[in-house]
């Protein structure tokens, strides 16, 4: 027993069971490689009703034009830009896993970073819908890219927040998926060199780009993973920061303040943990992957959502107390009327984010709870209920009532395309997300193969010795083995 | 052009090591380890130099903060200048975020468009593969025979050095475009028919 391998006893096991490198590849492997269940194809079907009545909502709204959503004239945004950031939120937790934690040498974030930065791609392509649709002449849409144009040459604002927010979606949109692949093609090397159909082999063959696991190549790819994580981790920050910059850069009460980039960013690690936390609760007991995304695991991202949770709930009280103190009328007014005064029109929204994401998540610091998949699912999606009234409040209720009281009067509700549309998405995001655990290996294979003999079951029951030896047997044993 | 490799399949890292220190000792020629997961010190046990991708991707950054900051310059004072409510034609401030992300977009791009150039990868390339279980729990060693090595000799090297499983394999080197669900011909110039 080497040095290198050893690691505490007091650190719970990643891989349960008695486990090989074989086994590893039969147990991740294997469920892609039988005929789908019925369970999937229900779930499937489920999901393509749902594209198909958002695809239809989205049909209604290019056709007959943004007067098909209830939005009104100071409501300019309504539920479109809730989803959009609600959306993009989640996208976070995905290069969160995989950047952060692999930086912060994170090794528990080896069970789960594969699923977690594909459901960051799925729901990058959900939110970018929505701003995309609601420019209403969605044909023209290619107006917002810089390029030597006909029309003047006319040029985008470079000082408008929004242009940077379509920079930041796209290159984060981009970063992930070329992250995500290059750590898949060792993978799908796996299931191409095991598979047995004629099908499988193209297509995984094609997939795969002729991975063969070479030494030098192994190098070069973790090289790769390495400094795509240094840029990752500073591109997740900005991307939600400039996502808050719509709003901050604005001059709306309830918007026009500087804490909003930390409070978004926390937020996005915040719904998008907890999205992780509904999938794979779900996914591993489907595809039996409890020896591999362990309650240890789940206990871990529960700790996420606990300390984000807190850090959104300060930030809503710092919020509360810079209205309060700044001694703004205007924005003094937002808060205290149309947000925490209980009887407004939207005080529900506002109740319910605070009870959803400061109050509940609490209940987090049991162990006991924090260790309950039953309970971490329930609490999850009650997480992303409480996130999507977060933004709900933040854009609709600084906006239903603008500085001209007599347009007041309009109590916005989505019509039915609106509700549709978001709908849709969900569709989207859900036929993508059984797609890849079909044909995809939900768990990186390679990255848990690296780390079996440190933080396998089985290898740690052997490492028990190492901790009842004395510092001479131990330095004696040491040097018998090393070259 | 077809090589003629012996191939070694261990279990154990660590007569990985061993054997890998061994051959380089010994003087035959190592092709290459293949290995399912990532073996770190083995790229330098093998005498690997360093990897420079991470140089190109700074490289390629560079190249991005640079693209995105005379472009935007070059817009916003000599193209096209526009009075956005007075303020400066050249703000830089407002003009960090885009650069930043072209920066992490080229630099991500590029170094990937060079990971994949280096390693030789894209859709539709095929290679030879001397252990289909090296992508799966086999850590594979082949040694290639040269005219002065003996095929023999490389066999017993390697099962002393505790290779499990070794074979000999007549194998192309490098890679061509192919279909994985297609058998490989090997091409070989003896089997080409000379027309008078």
């Amino acid at each position: 027993m080497s040095l290198l391998k050893y690691e505490s006893q007091l650190r719970e096991p990643l891989i349960d069971g008695d486990k090989d490198y074989h086994q590893i590849t039969e147990d991740i492997i294997g469920p892609l490689e039988t005929k789908p269940t019925r369970l999937w194809w229900i779930g499937l079907s489920i999901a393509l009703l749902l594209l198909a009545f958002g695809v239809y909502s989205v049909y209604r709204e290019v056709a007959y034009g943004i007067t098909e959503w209830n939005i009104t004239r100071t409501v300019g945004w309504g539920w479109d830009i809730t989803n959009f950031v609600w959306w993009i939120g989640i996208g976070h937790a995905g290069t969160l896993i995989s950047a952060i934690l692999l930086l912060f040498g994170q090794k528990w974030r080896t069970g789960v970073n594969r699923a977690a930065e594909a459901m960051t791609i799925f729901a990058v392509m959900c939110a970018g819908m929505f701003p995309i649709f609601h420019m209403g002449r969605v044909w023209d849409g290619f107006f917002i890219l810089p390029y030597p144009n006909s029309r003047g040459p006319v040029w985008p604002n470079f000082n408008s927040a929004l242009l940077w927010d379509v920079f930041a979606v796209s290159t984060y949109f981009t970063i992930s998926l070329l992250f995500w692949y290059t750590g898949l093609i060792p993978d799908l090397a796996t299931i191409r060199d095991r598979a047995k159909t004629k099908f499988r082999k193209m297509f995984y063959g094609l997939a795969s780009f002729g991975w063969t696991g070479s030494t030098k190549h192994w190098q070069r790819q973790e090289s790769l993973a390495l400094v795509l994580a240094g840029l990752a981790t500073p591109l997740v920050l900005s991307v939600h920061t400039i996502v808050s910059f719509d709003f901050a850069t604005s001059v709306i009460p309830g918007w026009h303040t500087t804490i909003f980039p930390p409070y978004f960013v926390a937020g996005a690690i915040f719904s998008g943990f907890a999205m992780v936390q509904s999938l794979l609760i779900i996914t591993r007991k489907v595809l039996h992957l409890e020896d591999y995304i362990t309650i240890g695991h789940i206990e871990a991202m529960n700790k996420v959502i606990v300390l984000t949770g807190s850090i959104v709930g300060c930030a809503y009280l710092s919020e509360l107390f810079v209205a309060w103190y700044s001694q703004n009328t205007y924005e003094w007014w937002a808060f205290r009327q149309n947000r925490v005064n209980i009887f407004s029109p939207y005080g529900w929204a506002y109740y319910g984010m605070i009870f959803c994401n400061v109050v509940s998540p609490q209940l987090f610091w049991s162990r006991k709870l924090r260790r309950n998949p039953m309970f971490t699912f329930f609490m999850a999606v009650l997480v992303n209920v409480g996130m999507w009234f977060e933004r709900f409040v933040i854009f609709v209720t600084s906006t239903y009532r603008d500085f001209l009281p007599s347009s007041w009067t309009t109590y916005y509700s989505p019509s039915i395309w609106e509700i549709g549309f978001y709908l849709g998405t969900f569709g989207l995001f859900f036929t993508c997300y059984f797609i890849f655990a079909k044909f995809f290996p939900v768990i990186a294979v390679a990255e848990i193969k690296a780390i079996l003999k440190t933080s396998g079951e089985n290898y740690k029951e052997k490492m028990s010795t190492i901790e009842e030896m004395d510092s001479t047997e131990f330095y004696k044993e040491e040097m018998e083995h090393a070259h | 052009m077809i090589k003629k490799f012996v191939v070694g399949s261990f279990h154990e890292e660590s007569d990985v090591f061993s054997a890998v220190k061994n051959v380089r000792r010994s003087g035959y020629k190592l092709h290459d380890v293949y290995t399912p997961y990532p073996i770190h010190g083995l790229d330098k046990a093998m005498g690997l130099r360093e990897t420079s991708l991470h140089t190109m991707g700074f490289i390629y950054g560079i190249l991005g903060t640079t693209i995105a900051l005379t472009g935007m310059g070059w817009i916003f004072t000599t193209d096209w200048p526009l009075d956005i409510g007075g303020k400066p034609h050249f703000p830089l401030p407002a003009f960090i975020p885009i650069t930043f992300e072209l920066t992490v977009l080229m630099s991500g791009v590029g170094m990937v468009w060079t990971f994949c150039w280096l390693c030789k990868m894209m859709p539709g390339v095929k290679k030879h593969h001397f252990n289909l279980r090296s992508t799966d729990d086999m850590l594979t060693m082949v040694i290639e025979c040269t005219a002065n090595s003996n095929e023999a000799e490389i066999s017993n090297f390697l099962k002393e050095n505790g290779a499990i499983d070794i074979n000999t394999q007549d194998a192309e080197e490098g890679w061509w475009f192919g279909r994985y669900d297609k058998e490989q011909k090997l091409y070989r110039s003896e089997d080409l028919e000379v027309v008078e």
